[in-house]
């Protein structure tokens, strides 16, 4: 890694801790300021009537928030953060999984369609529409699905991999679409070289239009691993599978009055979790995707 | 009677309709007779419009002829092109950018099946030959733009065609490098003892470069005038000689002689 880009992530590095801690800043800030208009019971403020009020219940303290983190729930003899950690990995592999299995079917159906015109016409349409579908209301049937009607495959079915394919559902669509675009995009000229070599559709597909998609896929990628967290976590809240952040979540969210700090930790470290995939997709990309003047976002 | 060698490229009565039956149909190329002789070099030259790059992509059998047929090698344009009977260089290099010079070279040995060793051993031929060798290395974005050119020369040599097709190449570069280029190709065309056939719309690069000159006119597009370029020598200083300016003087005219009035 040349000086240039070490001190571009470096400074990347650095915006973010900034942003970090103004967010803290202003989380504080906002929070004592709520707390002395309603002190001092005046309405004058916008606080109330524009503004939502403040308190210690709806907004823990930042030192409370990183304490929850440290804290051994009651009964339990282990810090909540390393609880969360382990869910935070049982939902990874979630997403993981269904991102993966996004990518491939996704791709595939770039490929297919950008074989044909007619079938691209034909079916972009029903790929968009497949979006519409709410995701809360099909994981159910999946989880369903799963578990009476999967049972003649090789491996045994868990609920975990239910919620990967609710994940997949939107992992594949930015890279069906963004594939598709990429595939499309060598020029006129690359296509009649390959032509001109008497190149099969395979050998254009493999050395051409494959290599010219990978910033279009990479983009996509990004899209679509921070989506595989999302898919993951909405599919174990609204399948009621547990193990997971998403049950955290939920559960923190039911036990709310008597530890409002665990639900911040558990939202933060899912925050959390959708950035590391996302660092690692990028990381993948810098070291694979050679581009004059751009580099990867760190 | 004298052994004449079959020509390299035999384009018999040739009609090139786009959009045929369309409310914007075009007659692109109207009953084109050309025959090029193997190691001849041609240039192609016209305004806009007259076809000559669409001539070039039938012969390369990337566009097909409405009427009449193309022969190449004395087989049909496309069985030519399944053959691997020429290899065509386009105004921009178009190299890929993901891959360094030396397997840009490969690529078309890449889709032939060839062996890796083979491989190598050929792109670095190919360098010595358009004297790129420390590039081997570099990526596309690392090039100028005439070296990027020498580059897609040497890819399109690498399988070492009969015939070499070159639309514009040189078009999009500057004068100092152009002339360069020019000198470079007249070399590599009398080491390997290609047949060429040349697009360009600079008269002077048509008369420098070529053993014959086809001047074509547009709408539609008609074979002008096909003239004999002798210049003695093939080298830069041609460029100086009384016999060049005439040529080029004669080129003019017949250009001149299509333009409307």
């Amino acid at each position: 890694m040349s000086l240039n880009r070490l001190r571009g992530s470096l400074r990347q590095v650095l915006v973010f801790s900034l942003f970090v801690i103004l967010l803290m800043a202003g989380y504080s800030a906002y929070k004592a300021f709520g707390q002395s208009v309603d002190d001092a019971q005046t309405d004058w403020a916008v606080i109330g009537s524009i503004l939502p009020r403040t308190d210690d219940l709806t907004m823990p303290s930042v030192f409370e928030i990183i304490s929850g983190i440290f804290a051994e729930p009651r009964g339990v003899n282990e810090a909540f953060g390393s609880i969360v950690v382990r869910e935070a990995a049982f939902t990874l592999r979630e997403a993981a999984v269904g991102f993966a299995v996004g990518v491939i079917v996704g791709l595939s159906i770039a490929i297919v369609l950008s074989s044909s015109r007619l079938l691209e016409r034909a079916l972009v349409p029903h790929v968009i529409a497949s979006q519409t579908i709410p995701l809360i209301a099909i994981a159910p049937i999946v989880v369903i699905w799963g578990r009476k009607n999967l049972d003649f495959l090789p491996w045994e079915w868990h609920d975990w991999m239910s919620v990967s394919l609710i994940a997949t559902y939107l992992t594949f669509f930015p890279v069906a679409i963004n594939g598709l675009r990429g595939l499309h995009s060598p020029s006129s000229e690359a296509l009649e070289l390959m032509d001109s070599y008497a190149a099969r559709r395979g050998q254009t597909l493999w050395r051409l239009r494959l290599p010219a998609s990978l910033p279009y896929l990479f983009s996509a990628f990004k899209i679509a691993a921070t989506a595989s967290v999302v898919g993951a976590i909405v599919g174990e809240i609204s399948a009621g599978v547990t193990g997971g952040l998403g049950r955290r979540i939920l559960l923190e969210a039911q036990r709310y009055t008597t530890g409002p700090e665990r639900l911040y930790v558990a939202v933060l470290f899912a925050a959390a979790l959708g950035i590391f995939v996302f660092l690692t997709i990028s990381l993948v990309e810098y070291s694979l995707v050679r581009r004059k003047g751009t580099e990867a976002v760190l | 009677m004298t052994s004449q060698p079959a020509p390299a490229v035999e384009i018999r009565g040739v009609t090139k309709v786009f959009n045929p039956a369309g409310a914007n149909e075009v007659l692109a190329l109207d009953n084109i007779d050309l025959n090029v002789a193997a190691g001849d070099f041609v240039t192609l030259i016209g305004p806009s419009g007259c076809g000559k790059s669409t001539l070039l992509r039938l012969v390369a059998a990337l566009v097909e002829s409405t009427e009449g047929n193309v022969l190449v090698n004395g087989k049909t344009a496309d069985q030519a092109r399944l053959d691997r009977d020429y290899s065509m260089v386009f105004q921009r290099a178009g190299l890929f950018d993901w891959r360094n010079v030396s397997r840009n070279i490969e690529l078309p040995l890449e889709l032939m099946g060839w062996k890796a060793a083979d491989r190598h051993r050929r792109s670095a031929e190919m360098l010595e030959l358009v004297k790129l060798n420390e590039f081997a290395d570099h990526h596309p974005s690392e090039l100028s733009g005439g070296m990027a050119q020498r580059v897609a020369i040497a890819r399109a040599m690498s399988f070492r065609p009969a015939l070499l097709l070159m639309d514009e190449p040189f078009g999009a570069l500057d004068e100092m490098t152009r002339e360069h280029m020019q000198n470079e190709l007249l070399r590599i065309w009398s080491e390997t003892e290609t047949t060429v056939i040349f697009v360009t719309h600079s008269i002077s690069e048509a008369v420098f470069l070529s053993t014959r000159v086809v001047v074509m006119s547009p709408r539609p597009g008609r074979i002008a005038a096909v003239i004999d370029n002798e210049l003695g020598t093939r080298d830069d200083s041609a460029r100086d000689t009384p016999q060049f300016f005439a040529n080029v003087s004669a080129v003019r005219k017949v250009l001149r002689a299509g333009e409307p009035r």
